[in-house]
């Protein structure tokens, strides 16, 4: 009991905290971009997968990381036009076509995946991303590790809180892509096109959402290996609704996601007696809780999940 | 130029729609396989023959389309009413487990057809109960079913890891962990001697004619396609909506966890946490392809067993990787998905 407590006071438990919501958190925000506009993406899952595997590949062939970021980004994008182009122009089921995303995306990444890496064969590593000490600020005891330690891409995704909080509530951008989502006939009287917004709110949405699944294999591990985004992207779609639409709340969410995650995984060193598979269980318990405790106040964009047509009530 | 909804679809359309979406789903894989620098037409011909080219190949496949004619009908029931079960994976696993568990000692002494029988109904059970939970929390709490069926999975697939690593673990099986196995008497009799194949697919196919005419022909089918239809037009004819979608969720989920049961007495005999290759997922799309018609899916379930079975053979033969399968009934699922918008609707000028 003392040694449980005692690792809440561990400065790496706390770091680790920030490692494991980074993936999390580009994937909420995308997800939230997305659901923002109107548009549910269930592609997340297939499209972290793809951003891992690409982010992985490119480095792996010879490009430095940044350039494998912007790969694995520009790979979720192409996906996330795939799917805006099957359900916000042709109107078809969101369900099915995210679905139909996440298993094409994930086979297709598995596929290349194995044209290079034969079975058997141990993954082949990359040299990732390494913390980066901020000078001066990493020093501070305690905080410094914790918050000026991470690998750039955690920063990152932190900036990119910021960005979007800001570009959504205080930016005529924002405001479209929230009307968007709330009431497209009144984006359209407003002489915009809300198929064009949705479509660019699924593919920005898509590239970060590939950003978190890049992540996964450019900085928390070194190596590609199949199943390696483990519902992730479920995750992120639970946590969008459990940060009802906001971004600032989604930040929220994944860290108090992370945090769990991060603590179960090294109660497991303390805790005798407890199969291991309960604790590996908490995050999709803790998923599903969330959403019962939020479901009934939960603030849905209205037009979430009906497709526009012109003219069409 | 605007699409308009067809009042009735064409029977001819309605036929054609999956055959050109596989045709387009093969087309459109053939590029992955010129990226491996092999000849699609020389792997697809070495796919039809591993999956068809002989008695023992057609029995193998048959053998893989049982489990997905059970998903893929736990799908279009669910889908039909607009519950999106995307849980079959994990009922599949949890209808295994409880076949395994009750099947090994619990039932000694029944006669075969006895104990086949409750275990049918114990691996439905299971399986139903775990979707009762989702259809609940969406009832009661408005909570979604997708992500909370999506999550589902992952639990349950480390609750059977639990399982037959501690209460439920062979001892007499070395290496892996697996379950206990189901006691022999009620393993299911083969259907074609000395292969794989066995009675579980007459099981399959009078499931899928039970499913079509509870949908087709009695009221609970009806009200569950007017809740999918427009829930609030259903509402307001007096369908009680919270009693037929529960309805709904213990028969998709009770056909997803009979899947699992059907393959643990019919192949497994025991549990292990690999023993399915996606057979909930792959349900969706044999579901989709089968347009959410109970004959469609019995169809849809040997392509796509087809696919599977085949791109193993062709992937021995040609060096392909096997994953093309999962890249071909992918894309299946989207280019369905695009041609059932050509059979709802028409251009208009």
């Amino acid at each position: 009991m003392i040694e449980a407590l005692d690792l809440l006071f561990n400065a790496s438990l706390w770091a680790a905290v920030l490692r494991i919501a980074t993936p999390l958190i580009f994937g909420v925000l995308g997800a939230l971009l997305c659901e923002r506009a109107g548009v549910l993406n269930l592609g997340i899952e297939g499209i972290m997968t793809m951003g891992a595997m690409v982010g992985w590949l490119s480095v792996f062939l010879g490009a430095d990381l940044w350039t494998g970021l912007l790969i694995a980004a520009g790979a979720g994008a192409l996906l996330g036009l795939l799917h805006a182009v099957l359900t916000v122009p042709l109107g078809l089921s969101q369900h099915v076509s995210g679905l139909g995303i996440t298993l094409f995306a994930s086979a297709v990444a598995y596929y290349l995946y194995r044209l290079i890496v034969t079975v058997g064969e141990s993954p082949p590593t990359i040299v990732p991303f390494r913390p980066l000490d901020i000078p001066v600020l990493s020093d501070i005891p305690l905080l410094g590790p914790v918050l000026f330690s991470q690998a750039v891409p955690t920063y990152l995704a932190l900036l990119a809180v910021a960005v979007l909080a800001y570009v959504l509530a205080r930016t005529p951008l924002g405001l479209a892509i929230r009307m968007t989502g709330e009431n497209p006939h009144a984006v359209e009287a407003q002489g915009l096109d809300p198929t064009l917004i949705r479509i660019g709110c699924v593919m920005a949405g898509s590239a970060l959402m590939a950003l978190g699944g890049a992540f996964l294999t450019t900085a928390a591990f070194n190596s590609f290996f199949p199943e390696m985004v483990q519902g992730r992207g479920w995750i992120c779609i639970a946590l969008v609704v459990f940060a009802s639409w906001r971004p600032g709340k989604a930040l929220l969410g994944a860290l108090l996601f992370a945090f769990f995650d991060a603590y179960q995984l090294r109660l497991q060193t303390v805790v005798e007696g407890v199969p291991y598979q309960l604790f590996l269980m908490a995050p999709y318990v803790l998923s599903i809780v969330a959403l019962i405790l939020v479901a009934r106040r939960a603030q849905v964009p209205e037009a979430l999940m009906t497709p526009y047509r012109k003219g069409e009530r | 130029m605007r699409l308009e909804r067809r009042a009735s679809v064409p029977w001819a359309l309605a036929a054609t729609a999956p055959l050109a979406a596989i045709a387009a789903a093969l087309a459109l894989a053939a590029g992955l396989i010129l990226a491996a620098g092999v000849n699609p037409f020389a792997a697809y011909a070495e796919m039809v023959k591993g999956a068809l080219g002989s008695r023992l190949a057609v029995t193998e496949m048959l053998t893989r389309a049982v489990p997905l004619m059970l998903t893929g009908l736990a799908a279009a029931v669910a889908f039909r009413a607009r519950l999106w079960n995307i849980g079959g994976e994990g009922q599949f696993y949890l209808g295994a487990l409880a076949v395994a568990w009750v099947g090994h000692d619990l039932i000694s002494g029944l006669p075969p057809a006895l104990g086949i029988a409750v275990l049918m109904v114990v691996g439905m059970a299971a399986g139903a109960l775990l979707l009762a939970g989702p259809a609940f929390l969406r009832l009661r709490f408005g909570v979604d079913e997708v992500v909370t069926t999506l999550l589902l999975n992952f639990i349950v697939i480390l609750f059977v890891g639990l399982m037959i690593e501690g209460p439920l673990r062979d001892p007499l099986a070395f290496g892996w962990p697996q379950s206990v196995p189901v006691d022999d008497a009620f393993r299911l009799p083969d259907l074609v001697p000395r292969t794989r194949l066995h009675i579980g697919l007459l099981i399959a196919l009078a499931v899928a004619g039970v499913v079509w005419l509870i949908l087709a022909r009695t009221v609970f089918g009806t009200e569950a396609r007017a809740a999918g239809f427009n829930a609030r037009a259903a509402e307001f004819a007096g369908v009680s909506l919270p009693r037929t979608i529960m309805g709904v969720a213990l028969l998709s989920g009770g056909l997803a966890g009979l899947a699992g049961g059907i393959e643990v007495m019919g192949v497994t005999g025991g549990v292990t946490t690999t023993m399915s290759p996606g057979f909930g997922y792959a349900g969706i799309v044999v579901a989709m392809l089968a347009a959410l018609h109970p004959a469609g899916v019995v169809a849809a379930a040997v392509f796509v067993a087809t696919v599977f079975v085949g791109a193993d053979a062709m992937s021995r033969a040609t060096g392909v990787p096997s994953f093309i399968a999962d890249v071909i009934v992918a894309l299946a699922l989207l280019t369905m998905l695009v041609a059932l918008l050509f059979t709802s609707y028409r251009v208009r000028r």
